[in-house]
């Protein structure tokens, strides 16, 4: 079947059920993208499928509706998105193994509302977890990323 | 400077030695044991370098060797290192190094041995140095016990300092300019006339040079890094998600496995049917390990998937199947043969007690846990002729060396360790049986890299949990005061179930059992802290601030208690009760972040709870107030006496992380067994805090101590006790069991 990732089209000799996270690690070597729970409890292996942040764990390759989008086709360390800005100037960050999830579900939210209240944050990332509890950082970066955006 | 400081100091020299293009600055390291610990280990013959600063043409590598599970201890150590030897960190690489006994914990051993943090007596200084030295023969380089800025603080600034005073006598030797006239920044030495030399320039030169010993560390006023805020060497990476972790490691030809172990903890294997998993795509094989079957697969997922296919009967778990055996265990624990430790025994509390009209009692517990970082367990492993490789995110570099060495077959030295990246750790990768069980699967396909990663299923089944722990509490109040305070804690070993796995007899009592409890600085009239040991139950290890993490509930719980039967303020006896004046100090200064004692909004309330641990007083306030939701945490203070910040923002960061996760354990984690498994199967049975749950957390470090001292675990154990005081503050129930959920809703 045919994946389109990060803006570059992949063929994959892939069973229909298995999840895109892994169609993603091990046989495209995106690694951005993390396993942390399987079932959709910890939003670690969060991506964009036409923009909308969504579980890769849980969406079978056979499934996969449209264009994904990683961390990495995100923003690089080069030219990072307001999102990833936000999150290094507040050093989010403690093992940082959520945090590309965390990102990608703050990315989505942003884009789809500009100037989220504390509640809209409370909501939208609540579904991922970080076991280090960097939340008071994940907040007040959000606030920023949204502001940055609003600037550009 | 601290003991810890001049136990270093003594018994290591910095030295140097030629590497290739270059020079390294480093410690001897011991090649065998000597007959007596306590005299002058360095001879002749028997040393080799260990490095800490390697700098050749290409550049200059910091060496770190305690592992760095988030809470940014890389950063710290090379910001140690950095500060003496004038560079900056983004000039340099940070390397963890590979396992060498060289590198061994000189503060984890001041945490073992059974003397106060706040006893400096000449018989606590002494023992120190004992355990100093067994912990020495025993190669421990181990991550953990908040150990990583107390052990490195002094050793890491000299050698930066060493390192630089030695290039400024190559530039000298090169130039022909005076040492006294030379400077140095930006890692290159600065000449009178105003040219610079790069250090890499001077590295080969610096490599036929004596080390120069004879330095002084710089005064903390004319600090650049430490203390200050600094961009962590490793947040670049984790903002824009091309931090690799051990679970991302990729070498050509590597095999993916997973395996399925016994629930039944360290049980049997009774057989297995594998030949539905054998006919599934992308299995290669499905292979015996200890304590279970793996699959290996051309990836992880199909890996998994056959696993689940596998028909397995197991054997019965070495410990009681269900919990009400277990509980059982632990209340049948108090007794005078069980007594294990009773270190403080002030005044006399039997008599009265004894005398007294009204004795206060209650009974505390505290459940399994799991540690469950993002990141699953895994380890890659590739088994060659004559040599070994292991990648793994570990805290225990040397033992899985030499566990690795044992079931390969191979010399020690043969068997090369990777420290990787870990996703979290909370004290989980203190463990290593999925480096033995990645190390048996490669033993099956020699030269091919077999990758090891576990279900978070399997994680959680196989999961050495923090203790179970009950406490009973006894005590008297008199004119408004705490008069006698009498508390027994049950538990088993974590030191014996931990170190057991290890192959590692722990004589004498563990001082984990009362850790948290025995050496809080109150001085109560009659004060007894009993430890009863527990048979050893469900396989148990270190939890992030291990002991204390239960016995800093029970101990401070049981004294809001008391308090509040004598009808005194929280706070006011608490202070009155203190004699330590560093410890008084943060009570001081959450009592004033907090607002202590102004008015609050009806259903609202205030607790507050101190704990020393790891040698850091720590005091908490925190605010909740009670909806029709259930309870909400609105706001936390936190201050502890930590000696010194080394860096503001990594500080404040972790100790809110770390009252993250205290609370969210507190509120609705356990872990249980039913039939001799883990009833817990995924994060959706014990989550901890989410986003929405997390309070307003504010943190002051006071710098009043003479010791610096590690702030990875002593944010814990006040925690859950300042939660479940402000619950009672707030309704007037009090909550002494955990996970509190059991008792109070949360919104």
């Amino acid at each position: 079947m045919k994946l389109t990732v990060n803006g570059t089209e992949h063929e994959v000799d892939v069973e229909d059920d298995m999840p895109l996270l892994w169609v993603l690690r091990d046989e495209l070597n995106i690694k951005g993208v993390k396993y942390g729970c399987g079932v959709s409890q910890c939003g670690a292996c969060t991506v964009h499928i036409d923009g909308e942040a969504v579980r890769s764990c849980q969406t079978a390759a056979a499934d996969v509706w449209g264009a994904v989008t990683t961390i990495e086709g995100l923003g690089s360390p080069d030219a990072m998105h307001a999102v990833q800005t936000a999150w290094l100037e507040h050093q989010v960050a403690q093992c940082g193994y959520c945090q590309a999830g965390q990102m990608m579900q703050a990315a989505a939210l942003v884009a789809e509302n500009p100037a989220p209240t504390d509640d809209e944050i409370d909501t939208a990332m609540s579904g991922n977890l970080c076991r280090c509890g960097t939340y008071p950082r994940i907040r007040a970066a959000v606030k920023t990323a949204a502001a940055k955006l609003q600037e550009a | 400077m601290s003991r810890i400081g001049k136990i270093a100091r003594r018994t290591f020299l910095v030295t140097s030695a030629a590497i290739v293009g270059g020079v390294a600055f480093g410690y001897y390291a011991y090649k065998r044991p000597v007959a007596n610990p306590l005299l002058d280990d360095l001879s002749e013959g028997e040393a080799a370098l260990t490095p800490y600063v390697k700098i050749d043409a290409h550049g200059i590598t910091l060496i770190t060797p305690r592992a760095d599970s988030g809470q940014g201890a890389y950063s710290v150590q090379a910001a140690l290192i950095a500060e003496e030897l004038d560079v900056e960190l983004d000039q340099v690489t940070v390397d963890p190094g590979l396992p060498d006994p060289a590198y061994y914990n000189t503060a984890l051993s001041a945490e073992a041995a059974p003397f106060r943090s706040t006893d400096d007596s000449f018989a606590a200084n002494s023992t120190r140095g004992v355990m100093d030295a067994m912990m020495k023969f025993m190669g421990m380089q181990i991550t953990g016990g908040s150990t990583t800025v107390p052990d490195s603080f002094e050793k890491l600034r000299l050698a930066g300092a060493v390192a630089r005073e030695t290039l400024k006598a190559a530039a000298a030797q090169q130039t022909g300019a005076q040492v006294a006239d030379l400077k140095t920044a930006n890692g290159a030495v600065e000449l009178p006339g105003g040219g610079m030399i790069p250090y890499t320039e001077l590295a080969a030169t610096a490599a036929t040079l004596d080390p120069v010993n004879d330095v002084t560390l710089r005064d903390p006023s004319t600090w650049r890094l430490i203390g200050k805020p600094m961009e962590r060497v490793d947040i670049v990476a984790k903002s824009t998600g091309t931090q690799d972790y051990g679970i991302d490691f990729e070498i050509d030809g590597m095999v993916h496995a997973t395996v399925l172990t016994n629930p039944r903890r360290y049980g049997e294997v009774i057989r297995f049917d594998d030949s539905a998993a054998r006919a599934m795509r992308g299995v290669l094989d499905v292979v015996p390990v200890t304590g279970g079957v793996a699959v290996i697969a051309d990836n992880t997922w199909r890996a998994i998937q056959a696993a689940g296919a596998i028909d397995v009967e197991w054997g019965p778990a070495p410990y009681p199947p269900k919990m009400d055996g277990h509980w059982q265990a632990l209340s049948d624990s108090f007794n005078d043969d069980q007594l294990d430790s009773q270190f403080r025994d002030d005044g006399d509390v039997s008599a009265t007690l004894d005398a007294a009209a009204e004795v206060i009692e209650a009974e505390y517990r505290a459940p399994y846990l799991a540690h469950q970082p993002l990141e699953p367990i895994n380890a890659t492993v590739l088994v060659q002729d004559n040599r070994v490789d292991v990648w793994t995110g570990t805290q225990i570099p040397r033992f899985v060396q030499t566990n690795v060495a044992k079931i390969t077959g191979k010399d020690t030295d043969q068997v090369h360790v990777h420290v990787l990246m870990m996703g979290g750790s909370f004290g989980h990768r203190l463990e290593d049986r999925v480096v033995r069980q990645a190390a048996e699967i490669a033993m099956t396909r020699p030269g091919t890299p077999v990758k090891l990663t576990y279900s978070r299923e399997e994680d959680f089944a196989q999961n050495d949990t923090r203790q179970i722990a009950m406490a009973r509490g006894r005590g008297t109040v008199r004119d408004g005061k705490v008069e006698a305070y009498d508390l027994g804690i049950a538990m088993p070993s974590v030191i014996a179930s931990q170190m057991g796995r290890q192959g590692f007899p722990t004589p004498g009592p563990d001082l984990q059992i009362v850790a948290g409890a025995w050496e809080q600085p109150f001085d109560i009239p009659h004060y007894r802290v009993s430890g009863y040991r527990a048979p050893e139950l469900g396989p148990i290890s270190s939890w992030r601030s291990v002991g204390a993490s239960t016995n800093g509930f029970f101990h401070d719980v049981f004294l809001d208690e008391l308090i509040d039967a004598a009808g005194a303020d929280p706070m006011e006896e608490r202070l009155r009760l203190m004699w330590h004046d560093p410890s008084r100090k943060t009570l001081e200064a959450v009592a004033e972040m907090s607002n202590w004692g102004s008015p609050l909004a009806p259903n609202t309330g205030r607790g507050v709870a101190f704990c020393m641990s790891f040698g850091v007083p720590t005091a908490q306030v925190i605010e909740v107030s009670s909806t029709d939701a259930g309870i909400m945490i609105d706001k936390v203070w936190c201050a502890a006496e930590v000696g010194q910040v080394i860096d503001p923002i990594m500080f404040e960061n972790m100790v809110q992380g770390g009252i993250v996760w205290a609370l969210g354990h507190a509120m609705n984690s356990e872990i249980t067994y039913s039939d001799g498994m883990v009833e817990q199967r995924n994060y959706y049975d014990a989550p901890g805090m989410r986003l929405y749950q997390s309070p307003q957390i504010e943190v002051r470090g006071l710098e009043n101590g003479r010791d610096v001292r590690g702030m990875g675990e002593p944010m814990v154990p006040p925690a859950a006790a300042a939660l479940s005081n402000a619950i009672f503050a707030a309704t007037g129930t009090r909550v002494r069991e955990m996970p509190m959920a059991k008792v109070v809703d949360f919104a």
